[in-house]
C-alpha cells in the first residue's frame, strides 16, 4: 500500500438519516450514525458487514449519489456531493443492482458509455477480457445474474478510473465467473487503483481485501489488514478448532485440559476447539492408538475472519442485551 | 495488461455527451414496438380516422386543415409525456439513471439527452405525419408552419417536464397506467386532435386550461390562420413552468 500519498478516499465521522418514514410516525431513521474510513491507491478496501449494516449507504454518499447528513467526504481532494464531469470520469461505479436497461444488448450498451469519455478503454479488450462475448447478442433482460454482474464491471472500468467502487461484486456470480472477476479486481490493484468494495461475504473479504472495515448497524466497529484482524481478535486468540469422525461414544478425558473444549457433537463427530498446540496433537495420537481407533476426517482449522466477525458482532450484540446468540458461535471459542 | 498503460479517466467534451446520450435514447425509442405504436401508428390512423370521416365537417375549414395540427399536437403528448415518461420510469426502476448519473453525463447531461431524445423522435414523427397530410390534400400557410415549430417544441418541453414529474415520483406500473390514461384522456376530451367547442361551451371553457387544450389551440391557431393564440401561449407557458419547478424538485433518483 502506499501510504504516503494522501488517500483516494476519506470518510470521516459520516451520518445519514432517512425518512421521513411513516412506520416510525413520520421520524427520521438513522442508518449510518458514525462511519470513518481510508482507501488507498493499489488497494482493495472492503467494508465487510450483514445485509442492513450501512454498507451500501456509505459508499453511495462516497460517490455522490445520496447526500449525507453530517460528516466530511473526500473522494481525489474533491466533496463528491459536488462532483463534476471530470471528477466522475476518474470514478467507476458498480452498482448492486447494475444499473444496466433490461432491453440493451451488453456490446451496444458498453459501446455507448465508452462514448460519454474522451479516452475510454477498448470495448472489445473488456469484453473479451471479461468473457462478455458469448452473450453479447442477448438482450441484458434475459442474462444470468453473473453475466449481468460481468456487464456492470465492465460499465464500470470504460473510463479507466483511479477509484473503483465495487457494490458486493461477487452477487449471483458462478463461481467460473467469481475468478474471472477476482482475478481482474488483483490486477486492478495491482495497477495503482484504488478499489472499494462492500460485502457481507467474509470470504470475498479475505480473499481480496488488503484492508477491511467491519461495519455494523451503521457504524465502523473494527478496522485492519485481515491478518491484523486475526491476530488482534482478543476473545478467540490462536483460537483453532480440530474436528474428526470415529467410533461414538468414546471417553474424551484423556484429551481435555485446561484451554480446550473437546465435545462429541453428534454421535461419531467430534471437536477439540481453543488454543491447539503440538502437545494436544501428540495426546490425540496417543488418545487414538488407546481406543484402537483410526479417525477420518480429520480436519484442523485456524480462526478465520468469520470468527473475528462474529466475535466483533456478537460483542455489540451482547453489550446491547444478553441474549443468546446465533448458531455459529459454538465454533467460536471459549469465552 | 488492459490498465496499466491506458491514460487515466477524462470526460468526453459536454456537447458530445449530451448528443450520444441523446442518440442513444432516441434510438432506443424507435427500436420499440409499443412506443412505435403510440408514437407513429395512433396519429396516423387517428389522422386518416378524422379526414375519411365527417367529424370535422361543418367548421369552415377542409378536414384535414383542421386534423393535422391536433395530430402534430398529439405527437408532442406521445412521444413526450406517455413514450419519456414510462422510459424513465422503468430506468429509474432498473437504477440506471442511478448509474448514468454516476458516469460524466451526470444528472443534468441525463435530462438533456432525453430531451434531445424527444426532439429528434418528434422532428422524425412531425416529417412523416405532415408528408401524409400534404399527401391527403394539407396546404399549411408558410407563417403558420413556422410559427407552430416553436410552438410545438414548447408543447413538448412541458409535456416532457409531466412526464419525467410523473416518473420520478410514483412506481413504474402507475407511471405506466398514468401516463396513458392521461394520453387517452387528453387526446379524447383533452382538446388536442378535436376542438373542445365540438362538444359543449362548458368543456372548452375548462379544456382550455389544460396543456392539450392550450397545445391544440395554438396549433390550430398557427396552421390554419398564422395566428398566435396568445391565452393558449401563456397557459402553456406556465404548465411547463410549474411542472419543469416540481420535476426538480421532487424527481426521485431511486
Amino acid at each position: 500500500m502506499t501510504k504516503t500519498l494522501s488517500p483516494a478516499l476519506e470518510i470521516s465521522g459520516l451520518i445519514k438519516d432517512v425518512g421521513p418514514l411513516p412506520a416510525m410516525d413520520g421520524r427520521m431513521k438513522r442508518i449510518v450514525s458514525n462511519i470513518s474510513l481510508k482507501a488507498h491507491f493499489g488497494a482493495v478496501t472492503a467494508l465487510l458487514g450483514a445485509n442492513g449494516a450501512g454498507k451500501t449507504t456509505t459508499i453511495e454518499c462516497a460517490q455522490g449519489l445520496q447526500q449525507r447528513t453530517g460528516g466530511h467526504i473526500s473522494l481525489l481532494g474533491h466533496d463528491p456531493q459536488h462532483a463534476s464531469a471530470d471528477l466522475r470520469a476518474r470514478v467507476g461505479v458498480m452498482l448492486q443492482d447494475g444499473g444496466l436497461p433490461p432491453a440493451a444488448r451488453p456490446i451496444a450498451l458498453l459501446r455507448h458509455v465508452a462514448s460519454l469519455y474522451a479516452n475510454p478503454l477498448s470495448v472489445d479488450a473488456l469484453v473479451e477480457r471479461l468473457g462478455i462475448g458469448e452473450f453479447s447478442d442477448t438482450n441484458i433482460r434475459r442474462l444470468s445474474g453473473g453475466q449481468k454482474q460481468r456487464v456492470a464491471l465492465a460499465a464500470s472500468l470504460l473510463g479507466n478510473p483511479e477509484v473503483l467502487f465495487l457494490d458486493e461484486p461477487s452477487a449471483g456470480l458462478d463461481p467460473q465467473s467469481r475468478l474471472m472477476v477476482f482475478e481482474l479486481i488483483r490486477e486492478l490493484r495491482d495497477s495503482g487503483k484504488a478499489i472499494i468494495l462492500t460485502t457481507h461475504l467474509l470470504d470475498d473479504a479475505q480473499r481480496l481485501a488488503d484492508y477491511v472495515y467491519i461495519v455494523d448497524k451503521g457504524e465502523s466497529v473494527a478496522q485492519g489488514t485481515v491478518q491484523e484482524l486475526l491476530e488482534h481478535s482478543t476473545s478467540a486468540q490462536k483460537h483453532r478448532v480440530m474436528t474428526f469422525e470415529t467410533t461414538a461414544g468414546l471417553a474424551l478425558s484423556a484429551l481435555q485440559r485446561p484451554g480446550l473444549a473437546c465435545t462429541e457433537t453428534r454421535p461419531g463427530s467430534y471437536s477439540i476447539a481453543g488454543g491447539l498446540q503440538p502437545d494436544d496433537l501428540a495426546r490425540f495420537g496417543s488418545w487414538c492408538v488407546a481406543h484402537q481407533v483410526m479417525p477420518t476426517a480429520v480436519h484442523l482449522a485456524s480462526q478465520s475472519l468469520e470468527d473475528v466477525f462474529l466475535a466483533i458482532s456478537n460483542g455489540a450484540r451482547e453489550t446491547a442485551s444478553a441474549e443468546p446468540t446465533s448458531s455459529n458461535t459454538e465454533t467460536m471459542g471459549i469465552s | 495488461m488492459l490498465f496499466h498503460d491506458a491514460p487515466a479517466g477524462q470526460a468526453a467534451s459536454l456537447t458530445s455527451r449530451i448528443l450520444n446520450q441523446g442518440k442513444y435514447e432516441a434510438a432506443t425509442m424507435l427500436r420499440n414496438g409499443e412506443q412505435l405504436v403510440l408514437m407513429v401508428v395512433m396519429p396516423l390512423l387517428g389522422l386518416v380516422a378524422l379526414v375519411a370521416t365527417p367529424l370535422l365537417d361543418g367548421m369552415g375549414h377542409p378536414r384535414v386543415a383542421i386534423a393535422a395540427p391536433g395530430i402534430l399536437a398529439l405527437c408532442a403528448l406521445s412521444t413526450a409525456f406517455t413514450g419519456q415518461g414510462i422510459a424513465t420510469g422503468f430506468d429509474r426502476r432498473y437504477g440506471v439513471l442511478r448509474f448514468l448519473s454516476t458516469t460524466p453525463l451526470g444528472k443534468a447531461g441525463l435530462i438533456a439527452g432525453k430531451v434531445l431524445a424527444v426532439l429528434v423522435a418528434l422532428a422524425l414523427q412531425v416529417a412523416l405525419i405532415s408528408m401524409v397530410a400534404v399527401f391527403m390534400g394539407w396546404r399549411p400557410p408558410l407563417a403558420g408552419v413556422l410559427l407552430g415549430i416553436p410552438l410545438l417544441v414548447l408543447g413538448a418541453a412541458a409535456f416532457t417536464a409531466l412526464g419525467l414529474l410523473i416518473a420520478g415520483t410514483v412506481r413504474p406500473e402507475a407511471t405506466l397506467a398514468i401516463t396513458n390514461l392521461g394520453w387517452i384522456l387528453f387526446a379524447a376530451l383533452g382538446g388536442i386532435v378535436l376542438p373542445a367547442g365540438k362538444f359543449s361551451s362548458a368543456l372548452e371553457g375548462f379544456v382550455q386550461w389544460l396543456p392539450s387544450g392550450a397545445l391544440g389551440n395554438l396549433m390550430r391557431a398557427a396552421l390554419i390562420d398564422s395566428r398566435l393564440d396568445v391565452w393558449g401561449l401563456i397557459v402553456l407557458l406556465a404548465w411547463a413552468a410549474v411542472a419543469s419547478f416540481a420535476a426538480v424538485k421532487w424527481f426521485k433518483w431511486n
